[in-house]
């Protein structure tokens, strides 16, 4: 049996094209069903997400190669000219599938690496293709593999650690210092695109109170209904800043600024408790030197960019452990594959040498009639205890050595054992 | 006089060592299982030092505080048994990396304090064992919020100077570090004043007097005037964060002060090794 794939993804098809060729789950489920009653393949699962859509088939060992099958149900399903995937597609076969699949399960093919999504649409995509019985042995050991190297990407690895935008460094900093933000409040000054993505993590991180404040009120009582906030009049800036742990800011415009006197004010207010002050605005709109003020906490936008670049650093530096994983996996899975597949090549084997048996005691009928018939069971038992005897010896060193079992492939060439239907008893 | 160090005595170093590496895996890579088996691996420790501990008294006859290494060991003994409390209650394990080195450093000094015969055991009965046991836990304490202390502020420094390092996501947040080192010096205070109860205690039984004036009793209501003056300035706009922590820090200088040079060369009758 052969694992074979053919797909396009985020690196070779740009996303309109991506769009067109995208399968729902439903659409992939279908897709399986005809590839597999029109005989192209055994096995199928059909996986695609925004970033790629790919065919993961197994086929039989002999079988007529199924590049050109494939792409072309690629095209009609899509209704597609072929001629537009030129350079799209990608094909790959047996270790280089596999390690493809593994590689997508880990996060490390994904556009945004590491990314936590993909592990479980390939689950899903695996669920749905085993519950329409597209699946079998090669695909189901293939996909639970893939499955349990994304785990273990995830849990050994920081390759999966959150990767960070401006807006959640912030929000991770904000609970570096306060913990749970469920007991502290938090003040949005500017309600432009900035503003709202701050609100936003801030109310999904479960902030206690928080307030949304902008020059003109509508927009500031919009987004406050948005992300179930307060809004406060703009008026009331200086009264906010005393009663809130958490500050930020994202007023368009020079003419607003929050100054060292102003903050050093509102700490006095509140009895110098903590406060953290988030500028998101170009041009600043935080005095920097309210930094120096006593348990102030001041980040700009370079600071919180400098901390997603880390983050981004320190996910990369762990690809080569996570690609060790993946190498791991892709030996296991050839291993357990050359072994089902000199299984089968055996049982192949097997199978001919008594179709070949039985030829032989048709072609020589009459000179077997010869005998009692209580001697002619006795030979054609004999024969058989003979085609065991031979196959004995393969058979245990097949169980014992590894290399053998990649080689006994090579029975199906020396005797001939190709036919399609010949292969189909491969696996668990 | 009994090996100061016992098979026992081997084995828990061993563990506090093995939970100390699994301890710093936790905090500088992925992986829940460190974190577990740190846990278990201080908590069997924790178990073989109090083995030791008891080994130790049953073959010198005496309490296991009679001489500095048995003095020392109680403490860190104190500060796993403190530290793991802490931990299961605030679900914290990050912290376990730094008070680790300091348990292993104590158990460590037994190998550079010259192991000598130790004066014979006071017969001062079990206010006596409770009035140093007491102290010996209120320096353990102290202990803890020193280390939470010096973390809050090697974090909040790292924080207010916009240069976040990787391993500082993995610290506690300064609030929760503020709150430990506090509970660690309520935990000291309560320790430290039942101590110098019993010691009162004590000190009527042998001189007929509750008080006598001693360098280690004196310094001990130092310390107890010190760190009631932390909680009360830690809350206060002017001390709470930074300052506060600084103060607990300095505060602790007062004990180790007490623990070691007032106990060898100052002290009158708190001088047993």
């Amino acid at each position: 049996m052969s694992v074979y794939l053919l797909g396009v993804n985020h690196r070779t098809a740009g996303v309109a094209l991506r769009e067109r060729l995208h399968f729902s789950l439903e659409d992939g489920v279908r897709a399986g069903e005809s590839l597999r009653r029109d005989g192209l393949v055994d096995e199928v699962v059909v996986l695609s997400t925004c970033n790629r859509s790919e065919v993961y088939s197994v086929v039989a060992q002999g079988a007529a190669q199924p590049e050109g099958g494939l792409e072309r149900y690629f095209c009609s399903f899509h209704s597609i000219e072929p001629a537009q995937l030129n350079g799209c597609l990608y094909h790959r076969r047996d270790r280089d599938a596999v390690e493809h699949l593994y590689r997508v399960a880990a996060g490390l093919d994904s556009m945004l690496l590491g990314e936590a999504e993909i592990l479980c649409q390939v689950r899903e995509t695996y669920l749905a293709a085993q519950r329409a019985g597209l699946t079998g042995p090669i695909l189901n050991r293939l996909f639970q593999a893939g499955l349990e190297v994304g785990k273990r990407v995830r849990a050994e690895t920081r390759l999966g650690a959150q990767a960070m935008s401006v807006a959640s460094a912030a929000m991770k900093l904000a609970e570096q210092i306060f913990g749970a933000l469920k007991n502290n409040s938090a003040a949005v000054f500017g309600s432009g695109a900035m503003g709202a993505k701050a609100a936003q993590q801030l109310r999904s991180r479960g902030i206690g109170r928080l307030w949304v404040a902008n020059r003109t009120p509508e927009h500031a009582r919009e987004l406050a209904a948005r992300v179930g906030a307060q809004w406060a009049p703009w008026e009331k800036s200086a009264e906010l800043l005393a009663q809130v742990d958490i500050v930020v800011t994202s007023v368009a415009g020079s003419e607003w600024s929050l100054t060292r006197e102003a903050l050093a004010a509102a700490m006095h207010a509140r009895g110098n408790r903590r406060m953290f002050l988030i500028d998101l605005g170009v041009p600043r709109n935080i005095d920097p030197a309210a930094a120096g003020l006593y348990n102030v906490f001041l980040y700009g936008v370079d600071d919180l960019e400098e901390i997603v670049e880390q983050n981004r650093q320190a996910r990369e530096s762990e690809v080569p452990r996570a690609e060790a994983i993946v190498r791991e996996h892709v030996e296991k899975f050839a291993a357990w594959q050359s072994g089902a597949n000199a299984v089968a090549a055996l049982a192949d084997l097997r199978r001919k040498l008594r179709l070949q048996r039985e030829i032989f005691t048709d072609a020589h009928r009459e000179e077997l009639a010869q005998f009692p018939a209580e001697e002619r069971e006795r030979i054609l038992r004999l024969m058989d205890e003979l085609v065991e005897d031979l196959l004995r010896e393969p058979s245990e060193r097949l169980m014992k050595d590894r290399e053998v079992r990649e080689r006994a492939v090579l029975l199906r060439d020396l005797f001939g054992l190709n036919a399609p239907d010949s292969s189909r008893r491969g696996g668990e | 006089m009994a090996p100061t160090f016992t098979t026992l005595g081997y084995l828990t170093a061993g563990l506090y060592t093995a939970s100390l590496a699994c301890y710093l895996r936790k905090l500088f890579a992925e992986g829940k299982w460190a974190g577990r088996a740190a846990t278990l691996l201080l908590a069997a420790g924790l178990a073989t030092h109090y083995f030791a501990l008891l080994v130790r008294a049953y073959s010198i006859h005496s309490v296991p505080y009679q001489d500095l290494y048995g003095s020392t060991s109680l403490l860190a003994w104190f500060l796993v048994l403190t530290y793991l409390g802490l931990e299961l209650i605030h679900g914290e394990r990050a912290m376990g990396a730094f008070i680790l080195p300091l348990v292993l450093l104590l158990l460590m000094l037994d190998f550079v304090a010259t192991p000598h015969a130790a004066p014979a055991a006071p017969a001062r009965g079990s206010v006596f064992a409770l009035h140093v046991t007491s102290n010996i836990l209120a320096y353990s304490a102290f202990t803890l919020s020193f280390v939470y202390s010096v973390v809050y502020l090697v974090q909040d420094r790292l924080l207010r100077g916009r240069r976040p390092i990787a391993i500082m996501w993995r610290l506690p947040p300064l609030e929760d570090l503020e709150r430990m080192a506090r509970s660690g010096v309520w935990v000291g205070l309560a320790s430290l004043m039942v101590g110098i109860g019993f010691g009162m205690v004590v000190d009527r039984q042998v001189t007929g007097a509750m008080l006598q004036f001693d360098p280690k009793v004196v310094i001990s209501f130092l310390i107890l005037g010190f760190y009631v003056l932390y909680l009360t300035v830690s809350r206060s706009p002017a001390w709470r964060g930074a300052r506060a922590s600084v103060l607990c820090v300095v505060n602790y200088f007062a004990v180790v002060f007490s623990y070691t040079a007032v106990n060898l060369f100052f002290s009158r009758f708190h001088r047993f090794y």
